[in-house]
């Protein structure tokens, strides 16, 4: 995880909707390949669903670190 | 000199700002102390909810259609000119035109829009309702409709979060209506695990899909579509046929936002809480265009106006601000075609929607009529 650079960080805690696992997608769906990105997520639950998603299509899961009250979870769209 | 304050885009959040700037600020407006330009490109303001009604022919589009001049404040210069440059180096804007508008306070409000060509075969094989032009085709089409599947699927990212169960429950309707329930079968498919992304309506819905017999799948994001087999490819590896694709598709911001180096696809960089563009405390994002991980709705640009209408007002009157937005989105949720559900939240509050109601149904109703009094700033 450190010597991972993180290119974009979206800070998703607290946020009701459109939420930390349509964030995910949509940073999968719009960024270039090579790209690593951190959700932050106040829903313990982010932290089983967005590993499960990555797996399900294929994109890479980096880290999934819980820091205080508040997940962190890094993925790098591969593909 | 006068203060120039620029705003670009007249729609929800850029007239609703305008209307605010001008009475917040009267007395320098009507004094020379203060220009208030608005550049759009088009001289029409369409209420966007209005398409989901346009669909199921319950209004017509002069109902959804009114002139921006009409909607301004007289104060208010408008310039049909379409920004093709914001210079946030040199304050200015520069139009298809020619012309330049230089500013002292800018307010970028640009909205977004859907980009269906960003899906192979979408654009061929879908059915939209997020512009005027779509709804009408999709309304034709399901006059035309004799019965089959009915596929609903959502982009990411999307405007107004609730439209597509509002139209699923409002094709329930539709189609029961028209007494072909047993000729039709409805499937709905949402990006992420439940059935929408605030966890108390989708813990609502589901109950109501299985009653009504709606299909539904899950963590279903659109990859591809073939229009000639009519078939629906998803990222995670499903593919499902269909008689009529309803979509929303992806979105992205208006290309000017991507040409002036703002922002990729259109999403600029914005402070969640002073909605100023970065370490730029003169210039304002708006609504859509916002990159905060927030509900792309027309009550979030309307929230957001009120606080940069407030900061730009004391930042000229008072030479400082400390208002703050708070995260506040409201909407109302069709649950079919005579009932509705209402739900707000914030950045600290989650939402906890209220049982769907008749009286919650015609406050919708009532809030289209309405919308023209915010447009004006006057609710
Ligand atoms: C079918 C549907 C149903 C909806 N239902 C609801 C609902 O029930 N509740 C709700 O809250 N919201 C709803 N919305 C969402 C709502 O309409 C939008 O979120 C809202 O309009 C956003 O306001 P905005 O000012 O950011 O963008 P817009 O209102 O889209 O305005 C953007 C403006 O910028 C102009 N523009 C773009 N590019 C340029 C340029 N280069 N130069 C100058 N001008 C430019 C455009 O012409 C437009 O006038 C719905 C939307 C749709 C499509």
């Amino acid at each position: 995880m450190a010597d991972v650079k993180i290119d974009k960080t979206v800070d998703a805690r607290g946020a009701a909707c459109p939420g930390p696992l349509m964030e995910l997608i949509k940073a999968m769906k719009s960024e270039d390949v090579g790209t690593v990105v951190e959700i932050l997520s106040s829903e313990k639950g982010t932290s089983v669903d967005a590993p499960a998603w990555l797996k399900k299509v294929g994109q890479e899961l980096v880290s999934v670190e819980q820091k205080g009250d508040y997940w962190s979870i890094v993925a790098k769209k591969i593909k | 000199m006068a203060k120039r304050i620029v705003i670009v885009g007249g729609g929800a959040g850029g007239t609703i700002t305008a209307n605010l700037l001008a009475r917040n600020l009267h007395h320098e407006l009507t004094t020379g102390q203060v220009v208030i330009n608005m550049i759009t490109n088009t001289p029409d303001h369409v209420y966007q909810p209005g398409f989901l009604y346009i669909v199921f022919d319950k209004v017509r589009s002069e109902e959804i259609v009114r002139k921006q001049r009409d909607l301004l404040d007289s104060h208010i210069n408008l310039f049909v000119d379409p920004a093709t440059k914001i210079d946030r180096e040199h304050n200015v804007v520069h139009t298809q035109s020619g012309k330049e508008y230089p500013y002292d306070f800018l307010v970028v409000a640009t909205g977004s829009r859907i980009v269906p060509e960003t899906i192979p075969g979408l654009a061929e094989g879908g059915h939209f309702f997020y512009t005027l032009e779509s709804a009408k085709k999709l309304r034709d089409a399901l006059k035309d409709f004799e019965g089959g599947k009915v596929v609903i699927s959502v982009g990411v990212p999307h405007k107004c979060p609730v439209a597509p169960l509002e139209i699923t429950f409002m094709l329930y309707d539709y189609f029961k209506h028209k007494d072909m329930l047993d000729k039709v079968e409805l499937q709905y498919t949402y990006p992420i695990n439940r059935l929408h992304a605030l966890e108390p309506v989708a813990n609502w819905a589901l109950p109501q899909f299985e009653g009504k017999g709606i299909k539904y799948e899950v963590l279903f994001n659109m990859e591809e579509v073939d229009p000639v087999k009519k078939v629906l490819k998803s990222m995670e590896g499903v593919e499902m046929k269909y008689d009529l694709l309803i979509t929303v598709p992806p979105h992205k911001g208006a290309p000017v936002i991507e040409d002036s180096g703002m922002g990729k696809n259109g999403w600029v960089a914005t402070n969640k809480q002073t909605l100023n563009n970065e370490s730029y405390t003169n210039v304002y994002i708006c609504g859509d265009t916002t990159d905060i991980p927030i509900s792309k709705a027309g009550s979030t640009a309307h929230f957001e106006a009120d606080v940069i209408a407030e900061r730009i007002s004391s930042q000229i009157q008072e030479g400082s601000t400390s208002t703050r937005y708070d995260g506040k989105v409201v909407c109302f949720v069709e649950t079919g075609f005579d009932e509705a559900t209402y739900v707000w939240f914030n950045y600290k509050n989650p939402p906890k929607p209220t049982p769907p109601s008749k009286m919650l149904h015609w406050m919708k109703l009532g809030y289209n009529r309405l919308y023209w009094l915010s447009a004006k700033g006057v609710l």
